[in-house]
């Protein structure tokens, strides 16, 4: 019986793996030359690489003119004519924003940019004051700088039911429009009275809601009296703004409020109250039915048909509220499909721990669930900073549409103008898509190195 | 009204998945520092039963009175009662994107409002209790099961509950993990620990059960002490039953 047993007297040892497996050869055997469908691909991408490259460095730098100060040295060059791309570049950049106050932008730039570095950085600290600057503080002084500030504010409240305006007769103080302040502070206590009695007699905390109401109307009284203040800043319209400026204002904005927007959406979508659920379905499948063009057109040039007279929304801002809706619907089922991975016994932990539902998804639910959809919601980014090119239809004059503009300016009418244009405008495009691109792969390296199951 | 001491008090519960009556007509009280275990066939409402008293399946129809607050859809009063009650389940729960430390001082954090600093302590001393110290700093992914169910006992501990509810809490472990985790739970039942415990493990229920539930088709067929409920079963089915887990 027991000849057949067998019992390993010593561990086996460890054996070093069969040689020529490493060094460039063996790399190259392993991944180019495996197999007769790997040589021919190998071979045929050779191939593609030898027929496509030389004329684009040809055309980019070898037959390029890089000198110059007019049509005439790009004449006879088969290449690119960079100096149309030079003397363009300021109109590219800023559009038609005056070349006095081009600085202003530049601050809004070198500002946003720095905010933004801090935030993505893991090393950088005080992230949570940078959010604040960044989310917060950056929007309104960005509008001041760009648009100039000293919005000149008339009605709040009550003065669309008294004419406080005309009893005044338009005093001011320090350029401010005495009439609104004074609509604005009685109209701010009586909502804090109204909100304190109406949650007494729902049985609610009436001072908490009070404090609340009171909070929520001294931010905005803050907000509002920078925007009205007089910084003795030249007033630029929307209008004359173009190129990256806008791009960069409606990718942003998009970027920015698409998110969170798409968050809540995704979470009403799943909730249990019918109202929500319903209102966020409708939401979400309505803006996704209809094309972006679609919306800005609506946007542009019906919404003001539909406007009670004398009110009117500036028409970039328009277009932001359409491509922020527009861009927030497509977020929310890329981030409903996140939740969807989230396995139900996490909400059940949380749940059993006593955390309340905000406290859950919060803490919990999502940053899973986000970290799980990373490519998704940076794809939604990529696709949205390219699609701002569309509010090209409604007039607004982003990068590509300066670039088609100055096209048409005949002391530049080369052959060579139109491919020159577009590269560039390709050529920047890429560099932004590509940098969202690649750091969303480091972050979903960040996220995930401590969970690999 | 709750009759002083006991922690959990059934009356006459009842609870339906659609058509399909699950619990019917459960009556039980749990003393303070009683130790219960509830056995019987899979899909007989073990689980729906506990879960029933932290409010993570809701009842249809009885009365549930957990430390002498009753359950109903207030939201405020489910919240109460699931910070005093701890609950342990099969397959840990872990949160993964937290480490071990992050994962116990959650709750006390952000529930009870302790400053981090001493929710980090109390955490610390739950995870000597539960002897894996040493993997504070990890995340749940790197351990084993019997440690990440350690843990998960260690992370219900550390809010300082009155009831622990556990959800066969080894039957997702690999044997050679088992012993570890009930070691914990005979820790914990040695220093009072009111407990309610889903499980199979009978050697479990014979050195720390006050009483033996058996559960079959919904409904409590036989409550006795874990003697009497081993030696001398009264009821057909739970002959059966113990014939087919007791080899």
């Amino acid at each position: 019986m027991s000849d057949i047993a067998f019992v390993r007297k010593e561990i086996a040892p460890m054996a070093p793996p069969p040689l020529a497996v490493g060094g460039i050869l063996g790399w190259m055997r392993k991944n180019l030359f495996s197999g007769w469908f790997n040589i021919a691909m190998t071979v045929m991408s050779l191939a593609l690489i030898a027929l496509i490259l030389p004329p684009l460095l040809r055309f980019f730098f070898f037959d390029a003119v890089w000198a110059g100060d007019s049509r005439e040295a790009c004449l006879g060059a088969s290449g690119a004519c960079w100096p149309f791309i030079k003397a363009k570049f300021g109109q590219l950049v800023y559009g038609f924003y005056p070349i006095a106050e081009r600085w202003r932008p530049d601050i809004v730039f070198a500002l946003g940019a720095i905010l933004l570095a801090g935030l993505l950085i893991p090393r950088v600290p005080f992230k949570r004051w940078n959010s604040i600057l960044f989310f917060g503080v950056f929007p309104i002084v960005a509008l001041i700088f760009l648009g100039g500030g000293n919005f000149s504010l008339n009605q709040f409240i009550i003065g669309r039911i008294i004419p406080l305006a005309a009893m005044l007769q338009g005093a001011e103080l320090f350029g401010l429009t005495l009439s609104f302040w004074l609509d604005f502070v009685v109209s701010s206590v009586l909502i804090t009275a109204v909100a304190y009695f109406v949650a007494n007699a729902l049985g609610a905390d009436g001072r908490f809601a009070a404090r609340a109401a009171a909070a929520l109307l001294i931010g905005l009284g803050a907000v509002l009296l920078t925007l009205d203040f007089d910084f003795g800043l030249v007033p630029v319209e929307t209008r004359q703004w173009g190129g990256l400026l806008v791009t960069l204002v409606v990718s942003v904005t998009g970027i920015v409020t698409s998110l969170p927007l798409g968050i809540l959406l995704a979470l009403g979508r799943r909730s249990h109250l019918p109202i929500v659920r319903v209102f966020s379905v409708c939401f979400i499948e309505f803006w996704r039915g209809v094309p972006l063009i679609t919306v800005l057109f609506f946007a542009t040039y019906m919404l003001p048909l539909f406007l009670p007279g004398g009110l009117t929304i500036d028409g970039l801002l328009r277009a932001l509220i359409g491509v922020a809706l527009f861009s927030a619907a497509y977020m929310a089922e890329v981030v409903r499909g996140g939740l969807q991975a989230i396995p139900k016994g996490q909400t059940e932990a949380a749940n059993a721990l006593g955390l309340g539902y905000w406290q859950t998804m919060n803490k919990v639910v999502m940053p899973q669930a986000l970290a799980l959809v990373i490519p998704g919601i940076v794809g939604n980014f990529i696709g949205l900073f390219k699609d701002t090119t569309l509010v090209l239809i409604v007039a607004l004059f982003d990068l590509l549409g300066q670039i088609r503009a100055a096209f048409s300016d005949p002391s530049w009418a080369t052959p060579t103008t139109l491919f020159t244009g577009f590269a560039f405008a390709g050529v920047v495009y890429f560099i932004f898509c590509f940098g969202m691109s690649r750091y969303s792969m480091f972050v979903e390296r960040r996220t995930s190195a401590g969970r690999r199951r | 009204m709750a009759e002083a001491g006991n922690v959990v008090e059934m009356i006459g519960v009842n609870k339906w998945y659609g058509q399909f009556h699950v619990l019917r007509d459960i009556n039980m009280k749990v003393a303070r520092g009683e130790r219960i275990v509830i056995c019987g066939p899979s899909g007989s409402g073990k689980s729906t039963m506990i879960r029933c008293i932290n409010r993570l399946e809701e009842h249809q129809a009885g009365r549930i009175i957990v430390d002498g607050t009753e359950l109903t859809n207030d939201l405020k009063k489910i919240d109460e009662i699931r910070r005093d009650v701890g609950m342990v389940f099969q397959h840990f729960n872990l949160f993964p994107h937290l480490t071990i430390l992050e994962n116990l001082t959650l709750a006390p954090i952000y529930v009870r409002q302790i400053p981090k600093k001493e929710a980090e302590e109390i955490a610390m001393h739950y995870l000597t209790r539960v002897k894996i110290p040493e993997q504070a700093s990890k995340y749940p992914g790197q351990l084993s099961g019997g440690q990440q169910q350690r843990v998960a006992i260690a992370r219900a501990l550390c809010m300082k509950p009155k009831l622990m509810l556990f959800d066969e809490p080894t039957s997702a472990l690999d044997p050679e993990m088992v012993k570890e985790v009930l070691d914990t739970m005979v820790q914990l039942a040695k220093d009072g620990m009111t407990m309610l415990c889903v499980t199979h493990e009978m050697g479990f229920a014979r050195q720390v059960a006050n009483r033996v539930v058996f559960m079959d088709a919904g409904q409590i067929i036989e409550a006795n002490s874990p003697d009497e409920f081993f030696s001398h079963p009264q009821h057909e089915r739970t002959k059966l039953f113990l014939s087919q887990i007791l080899h």
